[in-house]
């Protein structure tokens, strides 16, 4: 599916900066941005001559958002040269997300990876000698776009989205086939069949969409491994943050055999909290795994999270770990305060000079909000960045979801103005699609091909 | 001494994509000579006797539009006559006759005798002549040679054919017909790659050794509409014959799974590859093992024989099995078979080799058409031929190609198809391959083609001032019934309500009370007093487009978007490797393929939207 309608995106990378912009271009820019900005003036962004800032509230519905500014250029005279409107909020990331939700909601297009770049030049608006640079930025970011939208998606997910796109597949082949060959394949009755199943979808469909607001779905957030020796109190850390016994905690060292992962949600940040086996020099072989793991877990994290037991002393595990972390974001997590401390702080500094220090008590929960604030902290410095591929993802997604909803009431709706069975399947093929983008899937002759799969056809 | 002769256009092979051709391309002021192997099988249906159904009934009626034969002659010649999914929408309704067989083909052959600048010659072609890749002449087996400046490849299933059942194999064409054995050398000499495909056509049986009586009868329309749009509807209201239903049963799918490995499909004679939507028994008994009973239709062959179709029993398996299977069928016990089942196969090209001109990319005045194309049908052949023959006579005349895009016609969407998608079976039409569907009706397929074909010069001038009037009646009329309003006076509030409608507050127009579920055109007509007499047809298109606006006018919006990429035309003779940043595979499908627009690229499968941008970027900068 191409589309060359009207894009929006945030401008801007999350978390950066105090200011966060949303970008909307194409012919209906002004249109969109007038469904959801409301000037102090009551002033149209589409009346405006352009090149001008106005002052005013995001709306969704009728609750009102942000204050922001939003700044309108008509085309050809602006970035992508052709009317946009850029929207300067408050920066957080919720606040960001929901205003570029807003917008997608009210006509716009998530913007392909690449895109405003690309309409930039086909709009004769860059360089002949920036081409280049063009497509390798489509390509780059693609690749990345398709492999991280794929490996953040929760598996329960995707298996959900493919039941249901089969289901979908086998109703409109049906539909089809029985077109193809009315003699052989009846459609009588079937209403009453079918019916249903649309319902089904629309509710498998609503409640997936819930999913994504509660952002359950995908694998989202600052990547934040756990490490430290064994029985250092990982475990114990994952469940402070995860609020339930996820881990398995006891005395024994190693008992963590493989990665558990928690997605938390902190002042609006998402973090993916990664516990592991510890990292030892060891001859048991399951744990083995898990140590390697741990290390490839290091390889890809934003921050780590360094648990050191001070009831015991630093011995050349500790040091070994430290010394293999180099310039990584660290907070050593100096845990065990309610014990005897046995742990020389400034020779953890002299180990790790970057590094943030952080006394807890991972039993009791004594110190935690101190770490809390310290990984805020560090992510609004801009220190730690999180994927901004994630919100992009989850966001294009979501807008999937919402068309694919979009299309299967509009089904109902043929079905209930008594519209032929033809007609069910305009929109039905449109929900497929949609569904599809989600998991990366096109369409292709996919009907045709589940047609003589499924159905035995013709003369 | 040889024979030499001159002509424009060389059409080779009378099927039904040559007849169209030849026609096409002789009334375009060509001087045209078409070959076939038998002057008595011109325009031959050797496998079910009917014209139309589903998307096919589509495509004739764009034949039609355009000023082809095929509708014409079908008008002519049925023996009964269905309007197919008429309880559906418009979009699927589906025109479907029944033809006398022997009477369409010889009326189709008069009408090429009596067609000025064409000549019937029998004589198999064995050698296409090509100078510096253009097509110069064609020569004959007997060594005769004609003198072309174009020549269009119709050969259908005879190429390198030869027709299996069992163990047996004869290498003829079909029903008997000697095949053409010998311009497969030519092509490949001249660098042609060819392929081999496969198709199959039942038994024919006596009629008078059926019993009817353990059939269920199968009647045609009542009131008969019309392939053609020239055709006067009163017409073809005639007396018609019936079809009959009857099923397989378990005994008949064990006959044939204990006989499967005398299958010549089975057992791995048969090279070719068959079409999955016309399966044979033995293919339909394997591959849906829980269906106990398959339908089978009996149709006959014209009123000039005895002969009945098994339609739903194709068959490549030995004659005895053949016969066996048959008389385990209710109403087929005692059936008489007068010619067996047989599996064909035959040489094609792969028609990624070709424009959607349907001239070959490499050789300039070669043009192909039909199931040498790789597609299936008697309709979708004589699409393809017709476009063939237009494009040959345009190009003689230097004029511009004729290129029907996926928004124009289902015409588009199969040649789009045949040169863009690679495909290993031979194509057939269905609706579901037409996205755009709700817009290229058969209806309207004057509305969307009469002009074209006008401009082209197959359409009258008198032809299309009656178009432009019936079109100008449409228009005024949906204008009519969507200006007109009318209150809730008393007459109105009782009318709808022995229709059980919702009684008036407002004024509302006639489009909205048509759109009523409950209503419909002819119900208001006593409270639509100033409504003009119109032709039926005129009144049908006029309530679709107010009852199917909605849906119209979103597909329009998806066709508008179709269309901007589609009119980024590129270049044929590109290396699309020389591309950074376009996937290998991409590439490599690309350069097979050699696209004509950036809408054809996005079609190929392997090429990914990112792919598209990446050539945007690429051709800007070129």
């Amino acid at each position: 599916m191409i589309k060359n309608n009207t894009i929006a995106a945030i401008a801007t990378a999350p978390g950066s900066s105090g200011i966060s912009i949303i970008r909307i271009s194409g012919d209906e820019a002004f249109l969109v941005a007038d469904r959801v900005f409301r000037h102090v003036g009551g002033k149209k962004l589409s009346e405006s001559p352009g090149f001008r800032a106005y002052f005013g509230k995001i709306y969704d519905k009728n609750e009102p958002i942000d204050e922001v500014i939003a700044l309108v250029m008509r085309g050809p005279k602006s970035y992508t040269g052709e009317d946009s409107v850029e929207i300067s909020c408050h920066g957080g990331i919720l606040v960001t997300r929901r205003i570029l939700e807003c917008v997608l909601h009210a006509g716009a297009s998530m913007a392909e990876p690449g895109e405003f770049t690309k309409r930039a030049f086909l709009n004769g608006r860059i360089d002949l000698s920036q081409a280049e640079a063009v497509i390798d930025l489509i390509d780059a970011k693609n690749e990345f776009a398709v492999k991280s939208s794929l490996s953040q998606l929760d598996g329960r997910l995707s298996d959900r989205i493919r039941a249901m796109r089969a289901q979908i597949l086998d109703a409109m082949s049906y539909i089809e086939a029985a077109l193809d060959d009315p003699e052989h394949i009846s459609l009588e009755g079937y209403e009453e069949e079918f019916t249903p199943k649309i319902v089904g979808f629309i509710e498998e469909i609503q409640d997936l969409i819930k999913n994504y607001d509660d952002s359950k779905v995908l694998k989202s957030g600052i990547k934040t491994v756990i490490l430290g020796k064994p029985n250092a109190g990982k475990s114990s850390l994952l469940n402070l943050f995860a609020g339930r016994d996820l881990a398995i905690v006891t005395d024994i060292a190693g008992t963590t055999r493989d990665v558990i992962s928690e997605q938390i949600n902190i002042s609006g940040i998402g973090f993916e909290i990664i516990d592991t086996a510890g990292i030892r020099q060891t001859g048991d072989v399951v744990e083995k795994i898990g140590v390697s793991r741990s290390i490839s877990a290091m390889e890809g994290a934003n921050l780590l999270l360094y648990v050191v037991d001070s009831s015991t002393e630093l011995d050349e595990n500790d040091r070994h770990i430290l010394s293999i972390m180099g310039d990584r974001k660290v907070i050593i997590v100096y845990n065990k305060t309610d014990l005897s401390s046995k742990v020389d702080e400034t020779e953890l500094r002299a180990l790790s000079p970057h590094a943030t220090i952080i006394k807890m008590s991972a039993g009791d929960g004594t110190g935690f909000d101190k770490l809390k604030e310290c990984m805020v902290s560090m992510f609004n410095s801009g220190s730690i960045a999180q994927n901004d591929q994630v919100i992009i993802t989850n966001l294009r997604h979501k807008e999937a979801l919402n068309s694919a909803l979009t299309s299967l009431r509009r089904v109902l709706e043929s079905i209930e103005g008594g519209f032929g069975e033809d007609l069910w399947n305009i929109d039905l093929q449109d929900a497929y699609e949609s569904l599809g983008l989600i998991i990366g899937e096109a369409v292709g002759d996919d009907v045709v091909n589940n047609i003589f799969a499924k159905f035995c056809m013709g003369k | 001494m040889v024979l030499e002769e001159f002509c424009d256009v060389a059409v080779i092979g009378a099927g039904h994509a040559g007849c169209e051709a030849a026609l096409a391309s002789a009334r375009l002021g060509c001087k045209t000579i078409i070959f076939t192997v038998s002057v008595d099988s011109i325009a031959m249906m050797p496998c079910n006797p009917n014209i139309g159904g589903s998307s096919k009934g589509h495509l004739v009626r764009e034949i039609d539009a355009l000023g082809g034969e095929m509708g014409k002659n079908i008008d002519k010649t049925f023996i009964q006559s269905k309007m197919l999914n008429s309880s559906k929408g418009p979009a699927v309704h589906s025109l479907r006759a029944q033809a006398d067989k022997q009477n369409y083909s010889r009326t189709m052959r008069q009408t090429l005798e009596n067609t000025e600048n064409l000549t019937i010659k029998q004589a198999e072609v064995s050698d296409i002549v090509m100078e510096n890749g253009v097509v110069t002449a064609v020569k004959t087996v007997s060594g005769a040679t004609y003198h072309c400046k174009a020549a269009i490849i119709c050969t259908g299933t005879y190429l390198r054919a030869r027709c299996l059942f069992g163990n047996v194999i004869n290498p003829t064409g079909p029903n008997g017909l000697m095949s053409a054995t010998h311009l497969t050398a030519s092509l490949k000499e001249n660098g042609i790659e060819l392929r081999r495909f496969k198709t199959g056509t039942p038994a024919r049986i006596d009629g008078r050794t059926v019993d009817y009586s353990k059939m269920v009868e199968q009647f045609g329309d009542e009131r008969v509409v019309p392939f053609s749009f020239t055709t006067d509807p009163e017409t073809v209201q005639k007396e018609q014959v019936s079809c009959w239903l009857t099923y397989t049963n378990e005994e008949t799918h064990k006959i044939i799974r204990d006989n499967l490995d005398r299958s010549p499909l089975f057992s791995g004679v048969i090279e070719g590859t068959g079409p999955r939507y016309c399966p044979s028994i033995e293919d339909k008994v394997v591959k849906f093992p829980d269906k106990d009973r398959h339908q089978l239709f009996l149709e006959p062959e014209g009123l000039y024989t005895n002969e009945m179709y098994i339609g739903g029993m194709s068959s490549s398996l030995p004659e005895d099995v053949q016969h066996a299977m048959i008389h385990t069928v209710p109403g087929l016990e005692h059936a008489s078979v007068v010619r067996n089942a047989y599996a064909i196969e035959y040489d094609c090209v792969d028609a990624l080799k070709l424009k959607h001109t349907l001239e070959f990319k490499d050789y300039g005045g070669l043009f192909a058409a039909g199931q040498f194309n790789g597609s299936s049908g008697y309709e979708e052949a004589a699409a393809q031929g017709i476009i063939a023959g237009i494009n040959a006579s345009l190009k003689l005349h230097g004029k511009d190609q004729l290129v029907l895009d996926r928004s124009q016609a289902y015409i588009g969407v199969l040649i789009d198809d045949l040169v863009t998608k690679e495909s290993l079976e031979p194509y057939r039409m269905m609706t579901s391959r037409a996205e755009y569907r709700l817009v290229l009706r058969q209806d309207n397929a004057d509305l969307r083609l009469t002009e074209i074909g006008h401009d082209i010069g197959l359409i009258s001038d008198e032809r299309y001032s009656a178009f432009l009037v019936k079109k100008a009646a449409i228009a005024s009329e949906v204008d009519r019934l969507k200006n007109t309003f009318v209150g809730g006076s008393a007459p109105v509030q009782a009318l709808l309500a022995s229709y059980d409608s919702a009684p008036l507050n407002n004024r509302i127009s006639l489009a909205d009370l048509i759109n009523r579920q409950e209503l419909d055109y002819d119900k208001i007509a006593p409270i639509d007093p100033d409504r003009p007499t119109l032709p039926l047809d005129v009144v049908e298109e006029a309530v679709i487009l107010v009852k199917y606006e909605g849906y119209i006018s979103r597909q329009e919006k998806q066709i508008e978007q179709f269309k901007k990429l589609e009119n980024k035309k590129l270049r044929q003779d590109f290396d699309y490797t020389q591309i950074k940043g376009l996937r290998k595979e991409a590439a490599q499908k690309l350069n097979l393929v050699r696209p004509a627009s950036v809408g054809q690229a996005s079609r190929i499968s392997g090429v990914s939207p990112a792919d598209i941008s990446v050539l945007l970027v690429f051709f800007k900068m070129t």
